[in-house]
């Protein structure tokens, strides 16, 4: 491997956890001189009008999931359902709960207090969660109400009556936020540094849509499991900042330079394969090598559609009219995320041939019913529309009760035999 | 003459097939798992090799299959037993469509398509409900032979219907219905039903198309392929190998592995 490889080859990898580790220490250091932290969720955070005000944010989902990954996250859960909470509400509520109730304490420091709570109503859970820290804390919470779809399959369009209105609707808010802002953070409002929070969240908007497209690349030159999730913690929690852009930029550079060069992110590509819902956290890189250890790449994956609060778009904010293009942008990009919650069936249609996938696997989670709900018949919709080979496999993103790593590999390798076999077949009848 | 053998180790029985190149069945032997799974599928395996009076060294290919699958130490390759259980049901009735497998612990409905490829799967997850362990209870709870539940079940005339979809709370609610005096071929059928309502929703999940084969252990209760029948609408494929299907489809693979690796270089499979 050249020097010029080795510097940009798992660039993005090594940049982003240290990027990470940066904020989680900043995030560490503020708690221990008391100050607090703005909470905010990864659909729809409004991270650009929060840093214009240089609030510091914590991304509570964020927060659980690196308690699962850390392999600490039953402890937590286990804390909050001793308190009260049921074994059968989201997993990522129970564990930031037990942050709470631990005064901060995490395996990756301490988690500030909350100065106030930021969420869209693209999940029902975040504003009930945003209601247990008013009541432990009591801060400000602010609900930003951005409206999904009227009708199935009938989207509104910027231009339209019906656009417009909603577009005004959420407008109205983000002034509303921006008032509330100032009062939490004792500084005025200022529409030049929004213009440079929209800004850097342009690039980074761009880039990952650049990024996700790259991936149709064969071989595929990057994760959408592994990688991916590394790519969309940046996103997210530097969204709006000149340190997200630059990650970002460097990582259009890093896949264009792999595809350019032939370089995978596996040395067998197999089967290319597509993610649906969230990833299993408790064994997150074991999980990903019981499809691997067939050869299966992920390539794509509607976690980085939705949980990127639908940036994967693109949008790009007007900055001569900032507060109404972030209105725009909001009510675009989060729109997206829900239908890629809840009616991904088409985009995953429109992105078979492109990215030549062999099939599909939709895992629900015990965790999260606004996730999960559907997704089985999702998965008949496609394979009754493409034919397509497809695996339904249960877990949690969370709770390891309910992870079995034994049932799991049964039907990975049952569906991998079935993918090989239909090969094999298509093969010999072309022959 | 070679042979080509599949050892599927279940959760409660271990069964081994021997197939000549052909794929005729010429020995089979089913044997209790027990704690020791590796000794059960030595010795299911040497059990099937001894009804044709074969040595291990006539096999050539063996693959294992079943929950224990990566325990068949002598074994060459393992397949799941979802794979198996679709291509020995397609073999023994080549209009199979639906393949539904009750064991002791699991439960799986296949689809498979015409030419034999599985199209979807679905079985019981994280609970044995609608799986033989539901009849076990019923067995320890009535204190009757496990072979004797499904003729003692067809002798029902006034069903009674159990509620709990839990293999654990079954044996009290059979205990609850014996105090109220209600008959235990009643009660029986009436555990039957409930398994078959279970299952046919595995079924329902997959499309249930004919033809439907029954596999596995459960598969040999004349009481459980009615109460099947009743459920699905569907006259299902039964026959007195059903148990040892999954072990078929494991040695049909294994036959495919010698056949192919006798086919020239870059030849087709």
């Amino acid at each position: 491997m050249s020097t010029e490889q080795q510097s940009i080859v798992g660039r993005g990898n090594r940049d982003g956890a240290q990027l990470f580790r940066d904020w989680f220490a900043d995030l560490s250091a503020a708690a221990e001189r008391g100050e607090r932290a703005a909470y905010v969720f990864v659909m729809g955070s409004m991270n650009e009008v929060l840093k214009s005000f240089d609030m510091r944010v914590s991304f509570p989902e964020i927060n659980s999931l690196q308690l699962a990954v850390r392999h600490v996250a039953h402890e937590y859960l286990a804390e909050a359902e001793d308190y009260g909470y049921s074994p059968d509400i989201c997993g990522y509520v129970k564990a930031d709960v037990a942050v709470q109730l631990n005064r901060g304490k995490h395996a990756m420091g301490r988690i500030p207090k909350p100065s106030v709570a930021v969420y869209t109503n693209a999940c029902n859970t975040y504003v009930k969660w945003a209601e247990i820290w008013e009541r432990m804390h009591g801060i400000p919470i602010f609900t930003l109400d951005v409206p999904g779809h009227r009708q199935l399959g009938i989207h509104t369009a910027p231009g339209s009556d019906d656009f417009e209105r909603d577009r005004r609707y959420v407008e109205i808010q983000i002034r509303e936020l921006i008032t509330t802002c100032e009062r939490v953070s004792g500084q005025t409002f200022d529409i030049d540094k929004l213009r440079e929070t929209m800004g850097h969240a342009n690039t980074m908007s761009r880039c990952w849509k650049r990024i996700l497209e790259l991936n149709a690349a064969s071989p595929s030159v990057f994760n959408a499991l592994t990688d991916g999730t590394v790519y969309l913690g940046v996103a997210n929690g530097l969204r709006g900042t000149p340190e997200g852009a630059k990650y970002f930029e460097d990582l259009v550079q890093e896949m264009e330079y792999k595809v350019e060069h032939g370089i995978g992110t596996t040395t067998s590509e197999g089967h290319r394969l597509t993610f649906v819902g969230v990833p299993c956290y408790p064994i997150f890189r074991r999980f990903n090598e019981l499809f691997s250890d067939w050869g299966g790449v992920f390539v794509n994956s509607t976690y980085l559609w939705f949980a990127s609060g639908g940036s994967n778009c693109g949008y790009q904010y007007d900055l001569s009219d900032p507060i109404a293009s972030l209105a725009e942008g909001t009510l675009l990009s989060v729109r997206d995320a829900m239908d890629a919650m809840f009616d991904q069936t088409t985009m995953i249609q429109d992105s078979i041939e492109r990215f030549g996938i062999d099939g599909v696997v939709y895992h629900p989670i015990k965790s999260c019913r606004t996730v999960s709900t559907g997704l089985a018949d999702s998965r008949r919709a496609l394979m009754e529309e493409t034919g397509i080979s497809s695996l339904f496999i249960e877990s949690d993103l969370m709770d390891r009760r309910v992870v079995s790593e034994a049932q799991l590999k049964n039907r990975i390798d049952a569906f991998f035999e079935g993918l090989q076999s239909r090969k094999q077949n298509a093969m010999a009848g072309g022959i | 003459m070679a042979y080509a053998a599949g050892v599927d180790v279940g959760s409660t029985q271990t069964k081994a097939v021997v197939i000549d190149e052909d794929g005729v069945m010429v020995g089979r032997a089913l044997v209790d798992t027990g704690a020791n799974v590796i000794q059960a599928a030595q010795h299911a395996f040497d059990e099937a090799l001894k009804s044709e009076n074969l040595s291990d060294q006539d096999v050539e290919y063996v693959i294992g299959t079943g929950y224990g699958r990566y325990r068949v130490t002598f074994g060459n390759d393992q397949v799941t037993e979802i794979s198996c259980h679709a291509r020995g049901a397609v073999h023994l009735f080549p209009g199979t469509r639906t393949v539904v497998d009750m064991g002791g612990q699991d439960t799986k409905a296949i689809s498979v398509s015409e030419t034999g490829e599985i199209v979807d799967f679905c079985r019981n997850d994280k609970c044995a409900a609608g799986t033989g362990r539901f009849l076990g209870a019923a067995s320890a709870a009535l204190d009757i032979p496990i072979g004797d539940l499904g003729d003692t079940a067809l002798g029902s005339t006034s069903p009674v219907k159990i509620s709990t979809t839990c293999t654990v709370f079954a044996e009290s609610e059979v205990l609850s219905w014996l105090g109220k005096g209600k008959k235990i071929e009643d009660i029986l059928w009436g555990v039957h039903r409930s398994i078959a309502t279970r299952s046919g929703g595995l079924m329902r999940r997959v499309g249930v198309q004919d033809e439907v084969t029954f596999t596995g252990g459960v598969s040999r209760n004349k009481a459980m392929v009615a109460a099947l029948e009743e459920r699905t609408g569907v006259k299902l494929n039964v026959s007195d190998d059903c148990q040892y299907i999954g072990a078929l489809g494991a040695a049909l693979f294994a036959l495919d592995r010698i056949r192919a690796g006798r086919a020239p270089a870059g030849g087709e499979a």
